[in-house]
């Protein structure tokens, strides 16, 4: 099954690349990982979607929760959550395909954030179904580049992760 | 007061109470060496080979109850390092390694004898630090000797670059540490001592499982009250041996790959089984699939919850020091100890009592040829079993479990979950400087002793006098044995037949080397290398090469797989 871990961790050189680490050396699978500074400078957010048996998830979070650095992790799949990817996209835009594309974002409620006589930078936002679903709806020709940020998440009403 | 970060360094070891470091100097940590020279409360132990300083360091931990301390310089000091670094990682071993690294403007440059020494080491720490200035200098001293010895004990790591060892600060050492991210548990739930209490007098057959985990907690005395009380069967894994009499009637021996029959069979049989800091390795359930096809109730006791239903689901965890959850359960269990069912635990012990009728254990005595065991038990007698025994891997450590009888924790020295040859000698230096006046020995083999030999030059320098029992079958056993089991006895590269002289290699390190080989003399060479106090003596015992170690499980197998002696 998927699951959305979101981890605080302190904000120092190194952290990232252990919990990197404990994924490889454990033969844990990463989907995607994603981090930041939080508005705490000294803690940063990890936002990584693995997907394991149950079994192999409570060993992921008892493991990450042993790294030092660590300071909270919180299995988000466990309860409601948003969950939410961005992508930026150039395509082809010449001719009549141009307004067809202008479409299509449209229709995603993506946003045109770059534009050249015949290129568009598309930015979309979603959860990871929505980009890919995107990525089918238009012809793939016209794919000039993407990238995704991989997918963040927070949790639904009360629930917080803070330290 | 203003100090250098060498001096801070060296202050911080004596503030924590350090009486040896284990290391060999090199370019990046000179000015360590420096203040170290020039101070007389922080000793240093000189040893041959960087491996040796990590094992000696680790040997000391595990003898002592203190922490080991290593120093190596940067590039090839950490890289020799890392093997005893692993060795004490996977034994879960409290220990601070300082490394010297190049200095901060050269890291990452390629620079000379550089190695990413915090790359190189994080999988095989419990943490490590990369200090880049000096003013945090004595607080990651101290968070250091802080994460290496709570929670579940480790080696941490401390690199420091050359510069930073010569910069100046204030230097407080801080009396305490606070770390958010980090507050191992201590107390155990009691609500879940309770339920496991309960189902522990309730059991018809009970098992009680212990590890290491007892050892390292200092639990040992308390394990032994309660399972005196619950008039239980106890089994300790090769990491845990000591950690329960040996002698005392209950015991039903190490269980495991080479665990007794009687051990592994309680084990798979039992109704109730409480695991006492274990993890359920590979080493001593065999086939997790295999050991759950019969039902039991589960109870684990452990420090770190990634331990707990790890390779095995239990059905009561409780996280807590090991101690701390023994004193609770023996506190609840006051005036409880009438529930057990007697009589159910009078047929368990009947069960038990025919499975060690097997005698699995058996071997020839009345050969012409050295048998190892017959070495080991009569080391055992020698000693009174009160020597500290560290071993090397292979055949003969598991002789040395299965028949040197630990009546306490930390006599038995070994490198259990990573399996190091080479582990043996350089443990016991550290063992022997910890307990000065003891009696320590080293069972070894022919293969494992030539993995740090040269130690046996700092044996001379610091003159211990330790004993080396070498049980010489001119093979690398083990791998010659799996290969007799399963390699239809084609001998790969587990011969060796250029082997050095023993006795002559002692005497050139300027020690005490005797041969023996017949097994007559066995008994008298042992009292004479006991009887010389001051000297290390290497005996050098010539055994029967096509000896073997029984039980065995093979690996993946079901526990109750065994190949016994008799069956062959």
């Amino acid at each position: 099954m998927r699951h959305i871990i979101s981890i605080l961790l302190e904000n120092e050189a190194g952290a990232l690349s252990r919990v990197a680490g404990l994924f490889s050396a454990r033969a844990y699978n990463i989907e995607s990982l994603t981090v930041a500074p939080t508005e705490d400078p000294s803690v940063s957010r990890m936002t990584l979607v693995t997907h394991g048996s149950d079994d192999v998830v409570e060993q992921i979070t008892k493991q990450l929760n042993k790294l030092i650095e660590v300071v909270k992790v919180i299995d988000l799949s466990e309860g409601e959550h948003i969950e939410r990817e961005l992508m930026l996209i150039k395509v082809k835009a010449i001719g009549e395909m141009r307004e067809e594309m202008k479409r299509m974002v449209d229709i995603f409620r993506g946003r045109i954030i770059g534009v050249t006589d015949s290129t568009y930078v598309v930015e979309l936002t979603g959860n990871g179904a929505k980009l890919d679903a995107f990525i089918e709806a238009i012809d793939r020709s016209l794919i000039l580049e993407t990238v995704r940020t991989g997918a963040c998440g927070i949790p639904r009403g009360e629930r917080v992760l803070r330290v | 007061m203003e100090l250098t970060g060498a001096e801070i360094v060296v202050q911080s070891l004596a503030a924590e109470g350090v009486e040896f470091v284990f290391g060999y100097p090199g370019g990046s940590v000179l000015h360590i060496y420096d203040e170290l020279f020039k101070q007389d409360r922080v000793k240093h132990v000189l040893v041959r080979h960087e491996q040796g300083a990590a094992h000696a360091a680790d040997g000391y931990s595990r003898a002592s109850n203190k922490v080991g301390v290593c120093l190596v310089t940067s590039g090839p000091g950490v890289t020799n390092a890392v093997t005893g670094i692993a060795t004490a990682y996977m034994d879960s071993i409290p220990m601070i390694i300082i490394t010297g690294q190049v200095p901060t403007h050269a890291i990452g440059l390629d620079a000379f004898q550089e190695v990413d020494t915090v790359g190189i080491t994080r999988p095989c720490v419990k943490h490590n630090f990369l200090v880049k200035d000096v003013r945090d200098l004595a607080l990651t001293m101290k968070k250091a000797f802080h994460i290496a010895t709570t929670g579940r004990p480790g080696p941490v790591l401390v690199d420091i670059p050359k510069d930073v060892t010569a910069a100046v600060c204030e230097f407080r050492y801080p009396e305490s540490v606070e770390l958010r991210s980090y507050n191992p548990v201590v107390r155990g739930h009691s609500g879940q001592i309770r339920k496991a209490l309960d189902l522990l007098l309730d059991a018809k057959r009970p098992m009680v499982y212990a590890g290491g985990g007892v050892v390292l907690a200092n639990g040992a005395a308390e394990l032994t009250r309660l399972v005196r009380l619950l008039g239980y069967p106890c089994t300790n894994t090769l990491m845990g041996l000591g950690g329960f009499p040996g002698t005392d009637p209950q015991f039903v021996g190490m269980l495991g790959m080479h665990g007794t029959y009687e051990a592994n069979m309680a084990m798979q049989h039992c109704d109730v089984l409480v695991a006492i800091g274990a993890r359920f390795d590979d080493r001593v359930i065999g086939d997790p699939r295999d050991f759950g096809r019969i039902s039991r109730k589960i109870i684990h006791i452990d420090v770190d919850p990634s331990s707990i239903s790890k390779r095995v689901k239990v059905d009561i965890p409780i996280v807590g020091d090991v101690r701390e959850v023994l004193l609770e359960l023996l506190s609840q269990m006051e005036g409880q100890a009438q529930r057990i069912d007697r009589s159910a635990l009078a047929a368990w012990w009947s069960q038990i009592d025919q499975w060690r009728g097997r005698e699995c254990l058996r071997y020839d005595r009345t050969a012409e040829i050295i048998k190892p065991q017959f070495v080991v038990e009569k080391l055992w007698e020698v000693t009174g079993g009160k020597a500290i025994i560290t071993s090397d891997v292979g055949q003969h450590q598991m002789w040395a479990a299965q028949f040197y009888k630990f009546d306490e924790p930390r006599r038995w020295i070994n490198s259990g979950g990573l399996g190091t040859m080479g582990f043996g000698l350089p443990a016991a230096m550290g063992a022997s400087l910890a307990n000065p006046g003891q009696t320590v020995a080293c069972v070894t083999g022919e293969a494992s002793i030539q993995m740090c030999i040269q130690e046996l030059s700092t044996c001379k320098q610091y003159h211990l006098p330790i004993k080396i029992v070498n049980l010489n079958n001119r093979y690398m056993g083990m791998v010659r044995q799996w290969q007799e089991f399963f390699h239809g006895n084609r001998y790969a590269e587990s011969y060796m037949n250029a082997l050095p002289d023993f006795v002559r290699l002692a005497e050139a390190y300027g020690h005490v080397g005797i041969k023996i080989d017949k097994p007559g003399d066995v008994e008298g060479a042992l009292r004479e290398a006991f009887a010389r106090r001051d000297q290390l003596v290497f005996l050098d015992f010539i055994t029967d090469a096509t000896e073997n170690v029984y039980p065995m499980v093979a690996g993946g197998k079901g526990l109750t797989d065994m190949i016994l002696a008799e069956d062959l």
